[in-house]
């Protein structure tokens, strides 16, 4: 194996740690040349993707440390297209006082999702794991002028050391027992014998450090500080590139890996394993999220609450298992992904609009502008999943997965309970469309003694939206893509379900 | 060609977003007539079979998933988008005065026609499912944005019932998709699923279908929501959305579920006939007369349960018919109250309209009135008679105690339907004979029309009722569960 056989290999990550380091010397040059740093990303995105789309269908180097499938590939460029759209909200996001830096910081990231995703060795695995981390808590506490984007990155940077902590604890005791650390070999080990409590150890030590991840209850504390503090871009990309990626793994180290402890979640058969880990973890994320964020008056904290029980419905397909299933909770993620990030483009927006996103400053938006109002009202209708948008489409496939599988309609309890869920998120979505369509702007009154409160508040119906041309391209973009997914979800599920071996 | 109703309405309301304001209510109106115009056309044409469901367009969709686009046509869908037809023209008649955010109103309003029609014609569970959830939040929209009297309560109120009902159903399809591995009607009308199974999805389908058909004790939505939503919305609500619950707990649950229907349809009598009895006995007591109507929406939905149970030809025959009979009915009445009096009057209250002289100021719109109450109560001569009494002379057969049960309640209907009459319209003070009736705005032209055309079907089907139930029988008689 040469290196430049390597290289060809890897080309996509390569591109896109040039493009990184492109970033930070252009953004270096001059205050004018500042502008190209955005541009300049998205060429080297755009090539990525293409350097993707040339890769060979198969390839494994080093025992799985670097993988290509078509699988891989795929999911390599969706978190590429992550990132690309994150690109635009950064550019247009004032708070960030050197684009540059941030954005080559974003693309960093974007190289840790993709080793993530391609590569099927726990080593690796933990190395991508901890490039995206770091990348990502810079990211979160990259607004300087702002103390809650500090505690945004010290909340985010804490709970996620300890989980990386529990993960690599985690791995080590599961390479201890299995004497590999290829999920290929592992899964082969384990089938062999019975499953050593050393070994259960590991699995759950593992499997916590990935609910961090994708801030399954009870591990998801950092979430809504997370959503909150962090400037838009930063947390945009930790709810979606990090988290499709986080799932992808996840889905691969469980289903392929640890495969032979798989137990059982069935209502009328339980059996230890992971899948009654994951179970647990779901149907908690389901009514706490939910419940929770029934209470919330700031649309962040809503959406990271709302984050958290859109992450338990996601489990649903990996406790499912198999090809179908599996496939579900990618389509489901991906989606949730494309949707998450339109709606805080347009959170974004009204956020520097009236410098706030508490529910009562998206008062008015109807009237102010008939465009975010109706790209968020597609947003947040998918969230809830109703038709004919992609949220639904990823709701009936994931649950009717789900309930396929096991003996006997074994998962029927956690489908009822997802079902519940929605039911009860969608009473917080309307809340927010209802401030949107049917209160007027008139109704928010300037609080004295707030230090921002003369500044941008609005008694008159005329408030300029700083909605620039490529945010209102990306916003665009977004809502087309969940309507499209939701009356034409075939022409990305039957990719996936291609996809999968 | 049929199939054009559903594509004629979407593209209108899209064509609605778009267009500058001041077209909107022609553009609406123009709408409505060309989806009911392909509905009659569909009427008129004697070589179509509607005695089975039959496919008029088949196109694969999600092939991996075994979904398709698959529209289908039998007497029961054609009666229902008649009436939607129906509904739709006379309440953007009865909206021609609405100019705030006009084309948000009609656009909202015709994604609830929409999706009905689409519902009455999907032959795919999954795309009947899409089309029945797409009819949720326009209802929420119309009603928290033009609606009034505590409109945000009634609207949330009245969109969680039915995305409640909605997850019952989802629960219902998914068991259905995934042990009878197909979500063709037709096909899956075959099937025989195991008792089992029948005996735990029966009543999860039906019962999140009917929480929109307003089945006691689901039914708190109806009245608070028919009450919040505009006139326009509440001649939809009532019209078609309620429905939507019944034709799907027909064509879904029972046609499917034919044993899980034997379970439980002495349940389902049960509950309509309580809901039939207690909605009169409450709308006997409502000072509001929208709630009045409201309630009144609700016993007459409780007729279509009890046909539905019957579980014969006669008696679910009858409450297609009468699905028919009250969209214009409840359409008729909600005009009356909505529009005609609350925007003269300004009030809906009984004991401030009884002052009024209301008979003498509004004469067209007492005599609408005295139609649509007659109709209503069950006077021969309208279609509300027709269906009734079929339903009656099926339920005899299955479960004649209901009937005795029935009888008294239709005597609670007459009793709230005549003192809502009399409070409003005729309740003359006899020291003030001789005052000259208050001054108000005439009768505008549309609002003739459309309460014309809503009395012309009631009595038309009244008068021959033979018209649709020739239509609707045979395809009654191709469902399973009367087997």
């Amino acid at each position: 194996m040469s290196y430049l056989e390597l290289l060809k290999l890897a080309a996509p990550e390569a591109i896109v740690v040039v493009t990184a380091l492109a970033v930070l010397t252009v953004g270096l040059t001059s205050t004018r040349a500042k502008a190209l740093c955005p541009i300049v990303a998205a060429i080297g995105t755009a090539v990525a993707i293409g350097a993707v789309l040339m890769l060979p269908s198969h390839a494994n180097l080093f025992g799985g440390m670097l993988v290509i499938s078509p699988l891989n590939s795929l999911f390599k460029i969706i978190c590429l297209v992550l990132a690309l759209v994150t690109v635009p909200l950064a550019s247009s996001e004032k708070s960030l006082r050197n684009p540059g830096e941030y954005i080559a910081v974003l693309l960093l990231g974007a190289v840790g999702l993709m080793l993530l995703v391609g590569s099927e060795e726990l080593l690796m695995i933990f190395i991508g794991l901890e490039l995206l981390g770091l990348s990502l808590y810079v990211m979160a506490a990259f607004d300087k002028s702002d103390v809650r984007s500090a505690e945004a990155g010290l909340k985010y940077f804490l709970f996620g050391s300890t989980a990386s902590a529990f993960t690599l604890f985690g791995i080590s005791f599961v390479y201890g027992m299995a004497g590999t650390t290829a999920l290929a070999a592992i899964g082969q080990k384990l089938a062999a014998g019975p499953v050593q409590p050393l070994l259960a150890v590991g699995i759950v030590m593992t499997l916590i450090g990935f609910a961090f991840k994708i801030a399954a209850a009870p591990f998801h504390l950092w979430a809504p500080d997370a959503y909150q503090g962090a400037p838009i871009p930063s947390a945009a990309f930790i709810a979606s590139g990090s988290k499709v990626a986080s799932f992808v793994v996840l889905g691969k180290i469980v289903l392929v890996g640890f495969a032979p402890a798989r137990g059982s979640a069935d209502w009328h058969a339980m059996l230890a394993g992971w899948s009654p880990m994951l179970a647990v973890l779901a149907a908690l994320s389901i009514l706490l999220g939910n419940f929770v964020a029934l209470a919330q008056a700031n649309v962040r904290r809503l959406l990271a609450y709302s984050a958290v029980a859109h992450g338990g419905y996601t489990l649903l397909g990996i406790i499912a298992g198999g090809r179908d299933g599996f496939s579900a909770t990618l389509f489901y993620t991906s989606v949730y992904a494309v949707t998450l990030i339109g709606t805080f483009a347009v959170v974004g927006v009204v956020r520097r609009d009236t410098s706030g996103d508490d529910l009562q400053n998206f008062a008015g938006l109807a009237s102010r502008s008939p465009f975010l109002a109706a790209s968020m009202s597609i947003f947040l209708l998918s969230l809830a999943g109703l038709p004919p948008l992609a949220g639904f489409f990823g709701k009936f496939y994931l649950f009717s997965a789900a309930f396929r599988a096991g003996g006997n309609h074994g998962l029927l309890w956690l489908v009822a309970l997802a079902l519940f869920g929605s039911f009860v998120s969608l009473y917080y979505y309307l809340i927010v469309l209802k401030v949107i369509f049917v209160d007027q702007t008139s109704s928010i009154t300037p609080q004295p003694g707030q230090s921002n409160a003369g500044a941008a508040r609005t008694s008159d119906l005329n408030v300029s939206t700083s909605l620039d041309l490529f945010s209102r391209i990306t916003i665009t973009l977004l809502a087309a893509a969940v309507l499209f997914l939701g009356l034409m979800p075939q022409t990305l599920a039957a990719r996936i379900l291609a996809s999968l071996p | 060609m049929i199939a054009w109703t559903i594509y004629v309405t979407f593209a209108g309301a899209i064509v609605l977003l778009v267009l500058p304001r001041g077209f909107a209510r022609w553009v609406a109106l123009v709408t409505a007539i060309a989806g009911f115009a392909i509905g009659v056309a569909t009427f008129c044409q004697h070589d179509v079979d509607l005695a089975h469901f039959n496919t008029v367009v088949r196109v694969p969709w999600v092939p991996a998933l075994g979904m398709n686009y698959h529209l289908a046509l039998d007497g029961i869908s054609l009666t229902l988008v008649l009436v939607t037809g129906i509904a739709a023209i006379s309440s953007v008649l009865f909206s021609w005065d609405v100019t705030d955010r006009a084309n948000e109103f009609f656009f909202w309003l015709f994604l609830v026609v929409g999706g009905s029609y689409g519902v009455f014609l999907s032959a795919d569970l999954f795309l009947l499912f899409l089309f029945y959830e797409l009819v949720i939040v326009p209802k929420y929209f119309l009603i928290a944005i033009f609606g009034s009297t505590n409109k945000e309560y009634g609207a949330m109120k009245l969109t969680l019932y039915s995305f409640f009902g909605g997850a019952l159903v989802f629960l219902g399809i998914i068991a259905i998709y995934v042990t009878g591995g197909s979500l063709d009607l037709n096909q899956l009308a075959q099937f025989q699923f195991t008792p089992q199974l029948q005996s735990w999805a029966f009543p999860i389908s039906f019962l999140g279908f009917a929480v929109l058909a307003g089945i006691w004790p689901f039914h708190t939505w109806a009245p608070t929501g028919h009450v919040a939503a505009p006139t326009a919305g509440s001649m939809l609500l009532a019209g078609i959305v309620m429905k939507l619950g019944a034709y799907a707990g027909l064509r879904v649950a029972m046609n499917l579920f034919p044993q899980g229907f034997q379970m439980w349809r002495t349940t389902i009598a049960v509950l309509a006939v309580v809901g039939i009895v207690y909605a009169a006995a409450v709308a006997l007591r409502q000072r509001d007369l929208k709630f009045v109507i409201g309630y009144s929406s609700v016993s007459h939905m409780g007729f279509v349960l009890l046909g539905f149970a019957t579980a014969n030809v006669f008696g679910v025959s009858g409450a297609v018919l009468q699905m028919f009979s009250h969209g214009v009915i409840g359409a008729l009445l909600f005009a009356v109250a909505g529009r005609m009096i609350y925007r003269r009057t300004r009030t809906r209250e009984l004991d401030a309209l009884s002052g009024m002289n209301l008979s003498r100021a509004l004469p067209f719109a007492a005599f609408t009135f005295v139609v649509a109450s007659a109709a209503s109560m069950g006077i021969p001569g309208f279609s509300g008679f027709a269906a009734e009494i079929t339903i009656l002379i099926g339920a005899w057969k299955s479960y004649p105690l209901a009937v005795w049960i029935t009888g008294a309640g239709m005597v609670l209907v007459a009793a709230f339907t005549l003192r809502a009459l009399k409070r409003s319209f005729f309740d003359v003070d006899l020291a003030n004979t001789a005052a000259a009736p208050p001054e108000m705005e005439p009768i505008t032209i549309p609002e003739k029309l459309g309460a014309g055309l809503l009395m012309f079907a009631t009595l038309a089907v009244g008068l021959y009722p033979k018209l649709l139930l020739d239509r609707i029988q045979p395809a009654v008689e191709a469902m399973r569960f009367l087997k």
